[in-house]
Parts: structure tokens; C-alpha cells; sequence
């Protein structure tokens, strides 16, 4: 189950890949950046649920710090889903600067710090 | 934990998430790659809750499902016209060659690791961490992450602030 939830969820980060340095869309690269934030999710989950704690595999026996670490997956899958909020309120008002400015959304137009 | 629900809830989740996020990358239609996402959101929120994390599930909806999308659909309506305009870059083939070898590789990898896995039958304190998961990961949240936790407060209020200062009419 590990090793199949694992490709699924290199399969899914590979399409947001993909997605993100073949589109032209803003938009498009912002959710498919988004595909890749679940990806990674659905393997801290995976590596939660399924891996030992190394605190477990050291002492062979249910210490504190392995009962408290078990979840730590899930925990880190907390924080990843807040900075990706974070990320897309700032990216679509990033967007919506750029149709202000540049009346555009295409990603290959947005060269206004390149010289 | 391997009987025949499981299976078949795992592949109609994986079919779903999958086919979701190649729609997403694959049409041309910025409304409609929008509502894939979503679809492939309520996927990802499925196996999240047939691997013991119903808090997470929850949350994914709420978050991704519904605020992610909602804001998504929004930006996507108001600032273009929505049919067309998500054409491919030069980049294509470089694209597809990068995506590909990286999963290769990434399989590759998966399929050689040796896992140190958690035995079937946990220990009872082990066990009773995922019955319980949304106290289980409150706890760890006010302890061992507690900064962290403050942290990621301080992010999201420097994001609606940044966000708010990006779309101001000067």
C-alpha cells in the first residue's frame, strides 16, 4: 500500500510538473504548482501511516517520542496546506496586478524584470 | 486493512485524482480546468481518508475544494476570456521529457527503498493515535510545533496583507 500510494503520488506530481513548465496560462501554473503541493501531502500521509517512527525502530518498544511522532506526517500536511493557501491569495492577486499592468495573463509576457 | 473495499476505493480514488489533474493540465478551457481541479481535490481527500487521516480529508475539502477552487474560478472569470488562452508554451516537449524522467526516476527510487513499516497490528498507544487524529495532531500542533504553528500564522496574515497591498487601486 506505501509503494503504490507513493507512485501515485509521484504520478500526480509529475502532471503538475508537467503542467507548470508547459503552460502559458498564469492561472494554469498557479493550480498545477497546487497539484504539486497535494502530491507531496498525499506522501507525508502515506509515509505517516506507514512508516515507523525511528524512535520505535531504536528502542523496539512504544516510547513517548514515538507515540507523539506518529502523526508528524499529518502535521507537516497541515502546514503544507496553509503556505499553499497563502500562496494561491497571494498568486491570484499577483494575476490580477499583472492583467491590471500588462492586460495579459500569459506567463511568457511577464518580463517586466528582465532586461 | 487490505480486504476488497479498500482495493476498490483506492484505484476509483487514484483513476479519479489522476484523471482529474491530466485534465487540468491537458484542456484548453480555464473554466473547465477549474472544475477538474476540484474533481481531483475530492480524490486526493478520498485517500486521504482511507489512510486514517479524516482530519486532513476535512480540511482538504474545506481548504482546497472550497476556498482554493472558489478563488481560483474567480481570478479565472474576471481576468480573462475563459475558452481560450491556456495554449502551450515552446516548452512542450522539454515538458514532457522532464516530467517523465523525473517519474521514472522517482519510481524507480520508490520501488528500490527498503520501508521500515509499521507493523499490522500497532502497538495499543500507536493504534489509538490514528482512531483519534484530529487531537492526536492538536496536541503535536501546541507542543512539538508549537513555533511552527505561530509561525504559520504570522505567514498567512503577511499574505492577506501582501495580497491586499498587490490588488490596492493606487
Amino acid at each position: 500500500m506505501l509503494e503504490r500510494l507513493l507512485i501515485l503520488s509521484a504520478i500526480l506530481f509529475c502532471i503538475g510538473l508537467y503542467g507548470a513548465l508547459s503552460r502559458r496560462h498564469v492561472i494554469a501554473v498557479l493550480i498545477s504548482v497546487e497539484i504539486m503541493f497535494n502530491a507531496v501531502n498525499i506522501a507525508l500521509v502515506a509515509f505517516s501511516r506507514y512508516v515507523q517512527p525511528a524512535a520505535l525502530r531504536a528502542t523496539g518498544e512504544v516510547t513517548a517520542v514515538a507515540e507523539s511522532t506518529v502523526l508528524a506526517g499529518q502535521s507537516f500536511a497541515v502546514f503544507v496546506i496553509v503556505v499553499a493557501a497563502a500562496e494561491v491569495a497571494l498568486g491570484l492577486a499577483l494575476v490580477i496586478a499583472m492583467v491590471r499592468t500588462k492586460d495579459s495573463v500569459d506567463v511568457t509576457e511577464a518580463s517586466l524584470m528582465r532586461r | 486493512m487490505d480486504n476488497a473495499f479498500t482495493e476498490i476505493a483506492f484505484w476509483t480514488l487514484a483513476i479519479v485524482t489522476v484523471g482529474g489533474a491530466l485534465g487540468v493540465v491537458r484542456t484548453h478551457n480555464m473554466f473547465r480546468a477549474a472544475l477538474l481541479l476540484v474533481v481531483s481535490f475530492v480524490g486526493v481527500a478520498g485517500i486521504f481518508a482511507l489512510v486514517n487521516a479524516e482530519f486532513l480529508a476535512v480540511v482538504q475539502l474545506l481548504v482546497y475544494a472550497g476556498g482554493v477552487a472558489v478563488l481560483v474560478i474567480f481570478a479565472a472569470m474576471i481576468t480573462t476570456n475563459v475558452t481560450e488562452g491556456n495554449r502551450s508554451t515552446g516548452t512542450q516537449p522539454f515538458a514532457v521529457l522532464v516530467s517523465v524522467v523525473l517519474l521514472s526516476a522517482l519510481v524507480f527510487a520508490i520501488l528500490q527503498a527498503e520501508w521500515m513499516l509499521l507493523p499490522d497490528d500497532m502497538p495499543a498507544p500507536l493504534a489509538a493515535a490514528f482512531v483519534d487524529t484530529p487531537a492526536a495532531i492538536g496536541r503535536m500542533l501546541l507542543n512539538e510545533f508549537v513555533l511552527p504553528f505561530e509561525i504559520a500564522g504570522v505567514v498567512l496574515l503577511a499574505a492577506v496583507i501582501g495580497a491586499l497591498s498587490l490588488v490596492r487601486e493606487r
